[in-house]
Formats: C-alpha cells, sequence, structure tokens
C-alpha cells in the first residue's frame, strides 16, 4: 500500500512485516522515531515481540546478540554515539556469526557534538564485519530491511546487517512509500531456522578463548563477506520479483553509458547527484552517477566493471579519517589500483555534522575535478571560521 | 577436527586436558577412618575426587592437581598429602 | 579417561584451567549444579570465563555464552526475552555470572539495568575481590587496606583506600531477591541458589570465592579462608528479601580479624609495626560494625591468630 509517511514510520513498519521476535530499544537522535513507533506496534498487539528497554546502546547490541543465540529474530537501532558505544558489541556479534539486523540512522559524531546527518558513525565500524547497506530513499529503506534479514540469515552469509539510512534527510522526510503487505512479506522472509543455538537439550559453548584458529576463523568471514556480494544481489533480484521493484543490490548505475565522468556516492545524496547529472546532461556535458549500495563488503570488482572505460570519478562522501584520505576514495583507489586504465579519482568530503549540499556544490566539485586531479577538497568551508580557528588559542 | 562457523565448543571437551600433571603433591584416600560423608568430593575444585564405594573414595589422577583441599577438609583426617615425588621414589 | 566418563556429570568438569585450589571454580561448579541442567548461562570475562573455554576444550556441560568483560546481564536480557517470545523459557533458568570486577565495576550499568526491568535472570557474582584474571588488581570489592598489584603498599600507601562497594544493598535497593553465600560453606551455597530459584524475577547470589593466588595463601585453606572471613565479622552471610535482612549467619564468638588477615600475604604489609596495628584496628572496627549491623555475635576474647 503506498502511503506519505515519515521514513521513521515506514522504516519500522517494515520491522514489524519482518516479524522481529526481540527490539532492543535506547533512544539518540535521529533514530529514537523508530524504537517509539515500534514500542506503540507492541503495545497495542500488532507485533508480537518482546521490547526490552535497555539501559545503553552498548547493552541494545548485547540484548540483540543474546536473543539471536537462542535463535530470535533480533533488532534493534542506533546513531552517532551509539554506534561507537556498542562498536566493541557490532565485532563481537560480527565473530560469533549472529544474524542481527541494526538500522543506523546515519548521524554526525562529537565532538563538537551534532545531531545532523553525516555518515561518519556507520564509516567509522567498517572493520567489525557487518553488512552495511545505504539506502538512497525511504522506499529503498523499507526495501532494505526487508532483504537484510535474507542476507544475514543465509548459510553462505551468517553475518550480521546494518541498514544505513541519512538521519533526518531520510529519517525525518515524509515521501511517498509502498508499504508492502504481510503476506507478501512472509512469503519472501520465512521464519529463520537457526542451527546453532543455546539449548539445554543440545549444550554448546559460545565465545571461547583461541589461540588456535583465531586467523582462520577471521578469514571465515572474510569469505562470508565474500559470499554476501553474491547474496545481496541474488536477494535483490528475487526482491524484484516478488515485489516489483528493484531494490538493494551492491551497486546501481545512472546514465552511466557514455559519461565522461561519474559521481559517486553512498546514500540521500545520490538523489541530488542524479538530479545535477540530469541538468548537466541536458547542457551537453556527458555526465553518469554510481550509486554504491553495499559498502560492506566493498565490491572492488563490480565497481572496477562498472567503471570500465569511464575517464573520471568524483567521489562524494559524508566520512572523514582524520590523518588520512577520505574513506570512501580511498577504497575506491584502492579496489581499482591493479585495473589497467583505471580513471582519475577524485575525492571530495560533504556534508560533515548536516551542512548543506546545494546543486551548486555539485557543480563546483564537478568542475574541479573536470580540470585536474583532486587529491581531496572539503567542500563548503567558511573561510573566515577557518582563519578564526587557525588563529584561536 | 570439528569446526563450526563462530568457533563454538563441545560440553565437557575439557577432558583431553589432563592436569594431573601441574601436582607437586598427591592425596592419600587412607580408607581407614571413612564415615561416607563425601565432604571430599563436594569440596574438589576439579571434581575428580569420586565414589568406589559408601566409604571409599578416590581421586582421579589424571586431573588431580594436588591442591589439598580434600585432605584438609577431611572431618576425620583420613586423606593425606604426599609429595609426588616420593611416588617416583 | 574412562574414569571421568564414569564420573558424576557436573556444570564445570575437570580439565579446567584454574588454579589448584580455585575457590571460583568450586563456587561455580556448586552454584550450577544447584541449578541443574535447566539452565543458559552467560558469562563475562574473567578467570571464570577464561579457564573454563580454551578453544576447544570446554569444561562446561551446560549451554554457555561469553560475549564482553561487562555484558552478561545484558546478554541474558536478551536470551531471556528471546526464549519468552518463542515460548521456550518454561522450566529453563537463565543465569548471567561473572567476577567483582566485571559485576560491581564495569559491567554495574547492565546489570542495574537487567535488575530494574525485572528479567526472571540469577545474577551470580563470584567475588575474589580484585581482577584475578589480569593479575590480581584492584576492584570496586577489594577490601580495605588490601594489597593489589594497582594498590600496593608502600611508604604512601596502606594498599586499597576504600572500602568494600556494598553491591548486595545496591542489588536490593532494585526490588532484586539477595543472598550473600561463601565458598568456605558449600552445603549452604547450595541451599542459598535452590532457594534463589524459586523467587520469580531478578536475583542475585553474590559468592565469597578465595583465591590462593591473588590473596596469598597455600592451595588447600580455600576453605578454611572462606569460614574465616565469615567468622571474622568482615564477610556476613545473610539474604536481603523484600527489602530487609534475613536469615544472617550467626557468629555467636566472632574470631579477631587477625585470624582471618594474618594468613594471607595480601594483608602481610599490616603485621610489621605500630603503625601497621593500627590499621587492623581499623578493618576490626569495619567487623564489629558489621557485627553491630547483622547482628552477628561479640568478638571472642582474643587468643593470637
Amino acid at each position: 500500500m503506498r502511503k506519505v509517511v515519515e521514513g521513521s514510520a515506514a522504516v519500522s513498519e517494515a520491522v514489524k512485516l519482518c516479524r522481529v521476535q526481540v527490539i532492543s530499544a535506547y533512544p539518540i537522535t535521529p533514530q529514537t522515531h523508530i524504537v517509539q513507533n515500534l514500542s506503540q506496534m507492541v503495545a497495542n498487539g500488532e507485533l508480537k515481540a518482546e521490547y526490552i528497554r535497555v539501559e545503553s546502546e552498548h547493552s541494545a547490541a548485547s540484548a540483540a546478540l543474546g536473543a539471536s543465540a537462542v535463535g530470535a529474530r533480533a533488532y534493534t537501532a542506533s546513531s552517532s554515539q551509539g554506534i561507537l558505544l556498542m562498536a566493541e558489541v557490532l565485532f563481537n556479534i560480527a565473530g560469533l556469526r549472529l544474524p542481527v539486523v541494526m538500522t543506523c540512522a546515519n548521524r554526525a559524531v562529537s565532538s563538537p557534538i551534532n545531531i545532523w546527518n553525516d555518515q561518519q558513525d556507520s564509516y567509522s565500524v567498517r572493520d567489525a564485519g557487518w553488512i552495511q547497506l545505504h539506502a538512497e530513499d525511504n522506499q529503498e529503506a523499507v526495501d532494505l530491511h526487508l532483504q537484510a534479514y535474507r542476507i544475514a540469515e543465509h548459510t553462505r552469509v551468517e553475518l550480521p546487517v546494518m541498514v544505513c539510512m541519512d538521519g533526518f534527510v531520510l529519517t525525518h522526510s515524509y515521501e511517498p512509500v509502498d508499504l508492502p503487505d504481510q503476506a507478501t512479506v512472509d512469503e519472501f522472509l520465512p521464519a529463520w531456522k537457526a542451527t546453532r543455538i543455546l539449548d539445554p537439550k543440545n549444550p554448546k559453548t559460545f565465545g571461547m578463548y583461541s589461540e588456535e584458529g583465531y586467523s582462520e576463523t577471521r578469514y571465515a568471514i572474510e569469505k562470508a563477506m565474500l559470499n554476501a556480494k553474491d547474496v545481496i544481489e541474488g536477494v535483490s533480484a528475487e526482491f524484484e520479483h516478488s515485489f516489483g521493484r528493484h531494490s538493494g543490490g551492491l551497486l546501481r548505475g545512472y546514465r552511466m553509458d557514455d559519461a565522461e565522468i561519474v559521481l559517486m556516492a553512498t546514500g540521500s545524496i545520490i538523489g541530488l547527484l542524479k538530479s545535477v547529472a540530469d541538468d548537466m546532461r541536458a547542457k551537453g556535458k556527458k555526465v553518469g552517477v554510481l550509486k554504491l549500495v553495499s559498502f560492506r563488503p566493498f565490491p572492488g570488482e563490480e565497481l572496477a566493471k562498472a567503471l570500465k572505460g569511464i575517464k573520471k570519478v568524483a567521489v562524494f562522501e559524508k566520512a572523514v579519517s582524520l590523518g588520512a584520505p577520505a574513506i570512501l576514495a580511498s577504497e575506491l583507489r584502492s579496489a581499482l589500483y591493479a585495473a589497467k586504465n583505471r580513471p582519475e579519482i577524485s575525492s571530495f568530503v560533504v556534508g560533515l555534522g548536516g551542512k548543506d549540499i546545494s546543486e551548486q556544490t555539485i557543480h563546483r566539485a564537478v568542475e574541479m575535478a573536470s580540470a585536474g586531479y583532486v587529491a581531496q577538497h572539503y567542500m563548503e568551508l567558511d573561510e573566515e571560521f577557518l582563519r578564526d580557528l587557525a588563529a584561536a588559542r | 577436527m570439528k569446526v563450526t562457523v563462530g568457533l563454538y565448543g563441545e560440553p565437557g571437551a575439557s577432558k583431553v586436558n589432563k592436569t594431573g600433571g601441574w601436582r607437586s603433591n598427591r592425596p592419600i584416600f587412607k580408607h581407614e577412618r571413612c564415615t561416607g560423608c563425601k565432604s571430599c568430593v563436594t569440596v574438589c575444585p576439579d571434581a575428580v575426587v569420586y565414589a568406589v564405594d559408601k566409604k571409599v573414595f578416590e581421586t582421579d589422577l589424571d586431573y588431580c592437581k594436588g591442591c589439598g583441599i580434600c585432605a584438609q577438609e577431611c572431618p576425620v583426617g583420613d586423606i593425606i598429602m604426599v609429595p609426588e615425588a616420593q611416588q617416583h621414589a | 579417561m574412562e574414569k571421568i566418563e564414569n564420573m558424576e556429570k557436573h556444570a564445570l568438569m575437570a580439565g579446567h584451567r584454574a588454579c589448584a585450589g580455585c575457590g571460583e571454580a568450586l563456587g561455580a561448579r556448586l552454584a550450577i549444579d544447584a541449578i541443574g541442567e535447566n539452565v543458559i548461562i552467560a558469562n563475562n570475562t574473567g578467570c571464570l570465563e577464561v579457564f573454563g573455554t580454551k578453544w576447544p576444550e570446554s569444561a562446561w556441560t551446560v549451554p554457555w555464552i561469553h560475549s564482553l568483560f561487562e555484558n552478561a546481564a545484558a546478554v541474558a536480557s536478551g536470551i531471556e526475552a528471546g526464549l519468552k517470545v518463542m515460548g521456550k523459557g518454561e522450566g529453563i533458568q537463565v543465569v548471567a555470572q561473572g567476577g567483582d570486577g566485571s559485576t560491581a565495576d564495569i559491567g554495574f550499568g547492565a546489570m542495574s539495568g537487567m535488575l530494574e526491568r525485572g528479567h526472571d535472570i540469577l545474577y551470580l557474582c563470584f567475588d575474589n575481590e580484585a581482577y584475578m584474571n589480569t593479575g590480581i588488581q584492584r576492584s570496586g570489592l577489594t577490601p580495605f587496606d588490601a594489597r593489589t598489584s594497582t594498590s600496593p603498599p608502600g611508604k604512601e600507601s596502606w594498599g586499597n583506600d576504600t572500602m568494600k562497594k556494598d553491591l548486595p544493598a545496591i542489588v536490593a535497593a532494585h526490588g532484586a531477591y539477595v543472598s550473600v553465600a561463601s565458598a568456605g560453606y558449600p552445603y549452604d551455597l547450595q541451599a542459598k541458589v535452590k532457594r534463589a530459584m524459586k523467587v520469580k524475577g531478578p536475583k542475585y547470589i553474590q559468592v565469597h570465592v578465595p583465591c590462593p593466588l591473588g590473596w596469598g595463601f597455600a592451595s588447600n585453606l580455600t576453605l578454611e579462608m572462606g569460614r574465616l572471613a565469615v567468622q571474622s565479622g568482615l564477610y556476613p552471610l545473610y539474604d536481603i528479601e523484600n527489602g530487609q535482612i534475613v536469615r544472617v549467619k550467626a557468629v555467636p564468638k566472632r574470631v579477631p580479624v587477625e585470624a582471618y588477615l594474618k594468613p594471607q600475604t595480601r594483608y602481610a604489609h599490616l603485621f610489621k609495626s605500630p603503625a601497621g596495628a593500627e590499621q587492623l584496628k581499623r578493618i576490626q572496627a569495619i567487623a564489629d560494625a558489621n557485627a553491630a549491623k547483622f547482628g552477628l555475635g561479640p568478638v571472642e576474647v582474643a587468643e593470637s591468630a
């Protein structure tokens, strides 16, 4: 059914449709609406789930871990400082191979404290072993949640999935969204049949310490990530078959066929990039857009293929790795290192702490990248503010 | 080698680890004054004291670490600790 | 090897790597044995977790999970919720357990949350009074003047300069059922576990578990040390039910604290000087205050320890 709803409401509806069984909830802007909506659904009896009002994000992730370890479908949501606080639990969940699904409502990290959107939070935990999928809009946010449990619980994957959606930009905006019916979702996403659970009838020991086999076990996660690439594509294809629209997958090109320059990013900025690309195309400039959905696993091969023959790429990202070049650009450069005739990859940092990204910003960046290689550039920094900071003691 | 995804473990697999090699002293169960109170069984941190009969108890020397708690706790002093080296004299 | 197959099955089996005479290994086995097989345990990092789970040699025969240092209470909350929603929880006791460090310090928040949410979970705190697994560092439950590797005595210090955090009272303030037990009194410990099992809702048992290596006494004296701690009044045993202290273990003839402290090298620095003797008086005052609060009984006119 098609409705105009707030992004958070759409996502909570999707989570309900997934028949999650245990929800651990801790508030943090801007994901809070999601868990609030879910609490109302549980209170109304619309969703038969155990709702645990935990006392911190560290415990939110830990409770999801525990529930998953007994075979229950577990869910939580967080952002920013919450993601960082639960970081060690995220590594733990992935290492224990538990298919927890979490929404990350992307938000800037302290310090300074800032509640607005950027992607520093989820990018900062990219090493944890979680699959990370980025939604372009609220429809994709809904759809990725429906796909997430299929991917996570797949026997060739068995890894947790983080569905990333830009905080406020997506969570708090109202868009028309198609919310599927329960019957179709049930057919697409059957109940989880966990095979390794804590059970007095068949006791096992989870989370042992190991010297022997540690490297191999970590490598096995890497293998699962590689398997996940096929599974992500396969589940997206099945989704299209069941629900009649494309959503998800590893990446998606837009007007790339004869592009001279391709604009690449993760998340809602894709909408803006497509709009600018259309403008520029209308004026004769051959611009394409490459949406990266799957940040982890990072589909290097698939990106190389998609960018074959492309001369220039401008990477836009709402994240930094302080002391080193920006993350998405670095990972793309690295993935294409061995490619013959690889494109020139320019890096632009935009939108930190919710800083507005206008069409002019994108135009300027494209101009810069078209004129020559840009190793790294932070767009739209206020020059006067920078001068004052430089003089500050 | 039995390995699971996530490196989980089988219950009681520790039995391959024969901790008896740790001992400096070993308990000798004299079987003279035993009243069958089973204190020795209860207090062993490694759960290796076992009943042979109602008033006859022994320790599994494959695992016994020689801590001496059983000897200390026996209410009738029917267990004594002797140096392990003596056993090999 | 055949013998161990014929031996009684315990929650924690031989072949584990606890020190000879380990009070915690004893306490944990007694406690979980008293619950039986229908248990699922979430265990914090620490001696209790490490000594029984070197992959693949698990000493645990019941379902058991270790996640991190501070989150057993939260993991257990998720386990309990998962079992409940799947209708599988009937008759299964969910347990969260850890040492004093993981319970009183780093895991305090998670435990508090678990208690106030009212989960039907048994929390077992095995109190050996320091972070033993990492080499005997001071925790919130380290007693006054004890030597640890981060509270060593010296010219400027008598050792740990704080009192034990009153965890039983803090837990009771959440409305939970509380019991304080000791590995020195194994049958009392098991009776306390069995009684706690009858409570529906959050319950907490703090088990004093003497540590030969960390406290500095011979490995055969583990239970003796546990008994002396209780008999000196420094570790009273009791329950808290509906906010009231009940079933206090009577100590009609209390021994002077020296009897308990002198055999442990972690207190050796108190026995070397008149200034040390002054510190002993302060520790005696703690025992006397406990005696008054819990109604333990008078100090026996001292023979020297």
